[in-house]
């Protein structure tokens, strides 16, 4: 402390000036010693894993890149010892779309054109909050319509629906509305009125008690025997209902971890300046509570979006069941590796980006979700 | 709950009668009659676990209680909340901890609520919203959030929001006890020149010096009941009972 005697008797403070950091802290080799040699057990284990590294990424390489095939046909894939990637460009119009009709292809195409503008729209934030949401509960209207058809374009069965296609289509119904469906059940669980209060335990529970291959062939198999005869539910219908239940059920109890997590203050403060029940949980604790809950939120929509491969059991082909019947192709047998690898990072990509997305909303300051 | 009382006596704005309340078995207050007049300044006092903060969250029914009555603004507060709102809003409350809503703008703290339940337009509502910052003597942090602002400047704002929606009445609980030694007074300035503006105050607060200042009768509480009641001067210089003697000598 640097002081010193003015005029008057009292005693000027003047704090020191920081300093910046020695050199051996910051840089590449303070990273380096900081992360990766700090000490002999992890000296040792960072060289272990270099050496694994070295073992194991050249015949990678080789296998998917060098020796891949990349044009052809099955018979040239044979010759080579590579990956056959031949075959997932012979096959990708049905890994995509299943067995949709090849003339009406551009239809669910546009459709998968339109929601990556739409995601590329929310990831950049080109539209206002208001916006935004009204077009993502908008796009599944436009989807439905698209690949369904109606309104001049022909119908198209569903049951030719399928692949890649049928997943997004699944869990992007899904996700858009079990979350507002989780967050009234969270609300509901947390009344005060006890009628609402156990009927939204007496949904939430069972559910969460059940594996989903239970649910779907609930809603598959079952779900019919209940109803009358004349009343027909389509399967896809019925497995939607099946997963956007199932998903509701898990969505509650992360909403509610995050409702928990708001102090008593803020429920005061905001019955004390005269907002009603719905005004303070949408303006106040809400807001608050789904942005401590978003990590696992964001990681229910990826769990959701990669359960719809369950729907396989009730004879729906997504994007994983249009893979593996691929591989039973006559003329294409013993490429499971190559379909399997292809669905592994198609699925990979899109969860890698929900999770991206949802990281880059908790950054942003509370000024900006 | 909302059973309109035609107050015999209109200058009344708070009254409480024989109101008892427990938590659980726990009996937190006891047969509490009081009478609040419009612009009066009540300063509430007393050791911790007495009861007070819970008697004025009576007020706006952030508490309910349990026997007895309680009549503001000429209606009576039942165990039926549908239609507190209408209470609330003639009631601010400025709490210990600011409870300022952290995701939102100072001036959208302040303008949520007139927006939503006194629906002003957002242009209005946001000139009233400087207004009152600016009486707080804060209007350049309207645009901050409250975690940039220090706890002092944070209860100022509290204070504004409470005064956005145009109430009759005031409650303060404990506004300063969470405050670092240096803001306290920065908050009190500005509680002390509301004082001076006739609008009805209750506040909890050991704060004596202000007691002393603003208030027009200060209330001692201990276990849930009201012991005595005076103006300043004598409630001060002459307390009748040994328990405020006693409590005034310890925190004096």
């Amino acid at each position: 402390m640097v002081t010193s005697n003015t005029q008057s008797d009292a005693l000027i403070f003047r704090p020191l000036p920081a300093q910046t950091p020695p050199l051996s802290l910051t840089g590449p080799l303070g990273w380096l010693r900081e992360n990766l040699f700090n000490g002999w057990f992890n000296s040792l284990l960072s060289i272990g894993c270099l050496v694994l590294l070295t073992i194991i990424i050249p015949p990678l390489l080789s296998w998917t890149i060098f020796d891949a095939t990349w044009a052809g046909n099955a018979d040239s894939c044979r010759e080579s010892s590579g990956a056959c990637w031949t075959f997932i460009g012979h096959k990708f119009q049905v890994f995509l779309v299943g067995t949709y009709p090849s003339s009406e292809v551009w239809r669910p195409a546009l459709a998968g054109g339109l929601l990556v503008l739409l995601s590329l729209g929310t990831v950049c934030r080109v539209f206002s909050k208001f916006i935004l949401i009204s077009m993502w509960l908008v796009f599944p209207f436009i989807m439905y319509l698209l690949v369904n058809g109606g309104l001049g374009l022909p119908i198209v069965d569903q049951s030719r629906w399928g692949g890649l296609m049928l997943s997004v289509g699944l869990a992007l119904v899904g996700i858009l509305i079990s979350v507002p469906m989780g967050v009234i059940l969270a609300l509901g669980r947390r009344s005060k009125i006890v009628t609402i209060k156990s009927l939204c335990i007496g949904i939430i529970e069972p559910i969460r008690g059940v594996p989903l291959i239970t649910i779907l062939f609930m809603a598959s198999v079952m779900m019919p025997l209940f109803l009358p005869e004349n009343m027909q539910i389509n399967n896809m219908l019925r497995v939607q209902v099946g997963i956007i239940l199932f998903s509701s059920a898990y969505m509650a109890e992360v909403v509610r971890g995050g409702l928990q997590a708001i102090p008593q203050g803020q429920i005061d403060a905001a019955k004390a300046v005269g907002l009603n029940y719905w005004q303070m949980n949408v303006f106040v604790i809400l807001p608050q509570a789904l942005r401590h809950v978003l990590p696992s939120l964001v990681g229910r929509c990826i769990a959701l979006f990669k359960d719809t491969s369950l729907v396989i059991i009730v004879g729906l082909l997504d994007f994983l069941g249009m893979a593996k019947a691929s591989t039973q192709d006559s003329n294409w047998l013993g490429f499971d590796a190559e379909a399997y690898i292809f669905c592994a990072a198609v699925y990979w990509v899109i969860c890698f980006s929900m999770s991206q997305y949802g990281r880059s909303i908790e950054k942003r300051g509370p000024s900006e979700h | 709950m909302t059973s309109t009382h035609s107050s015999r006596d209109s200058n009344v704005v708070i009254e409480m009668t024989d109101v008892n309340k427990w938590y659980g078995t726990f009996h937190v207050l006891k047969d509490i009659n009081l009478k609040v007049n419009r612009g009066e300044r009540i300063v509430i006092c007393g050791p911790s676990g007495s009861g007070k903060s819970t008697l004025i969250r009576c007020i706006n029914s952030l508490e309910q209680h349990q026997k007895g009555s309680i009549i503001v603004g000429g209606t009576r507060l039942t165990s039926n909340l549908k239609g507190i709102e209408e209470v609330r809003r003639e009631v601010g409350m400025v709490f210990q901890d600011f409870n300022l809503f952290p995701h939102m703008s100072v001036i959208e703290n302040l303008t949520l609520a007139p927006i939503f339940v006194r629906e002003l337009p957002q242009k209005e509502a946001e000139e009233l919203a400087l207004h009152f910052l600016k009486r707080v003597r804060i209007e350049e942090q309207a645009y901050k959030y409250p975690g940039q602002l220090s706890g002092g400047q944070q209860q100022r704002v509290a204070i504004a929001r409470a005064l956005c929606m145009n109430p009759n009445i005031l409650l303060f609980d404990e506004p300063t006890s969470a405050l670092d030694p240096e803001m306290i007074k920065e908050v009190l300035d500005v509680m002390i020149e509301l004082a001076e503006e006739n609008i009805t105050m209750i506040c909890v607060t050991h704060e004596m010096g202000f007691a002393r200042t603003v208030a027009n009768r200060i209330i001692f509480m201990d276990e849930g009941e009201i012991v005595e009641e005076n103006e300043p001067e004598a409630f001060f210089n002459n307390p009748q009972y040994d328990r405020t003697r006693f409590f005034l000598s310890q925190i004096l």
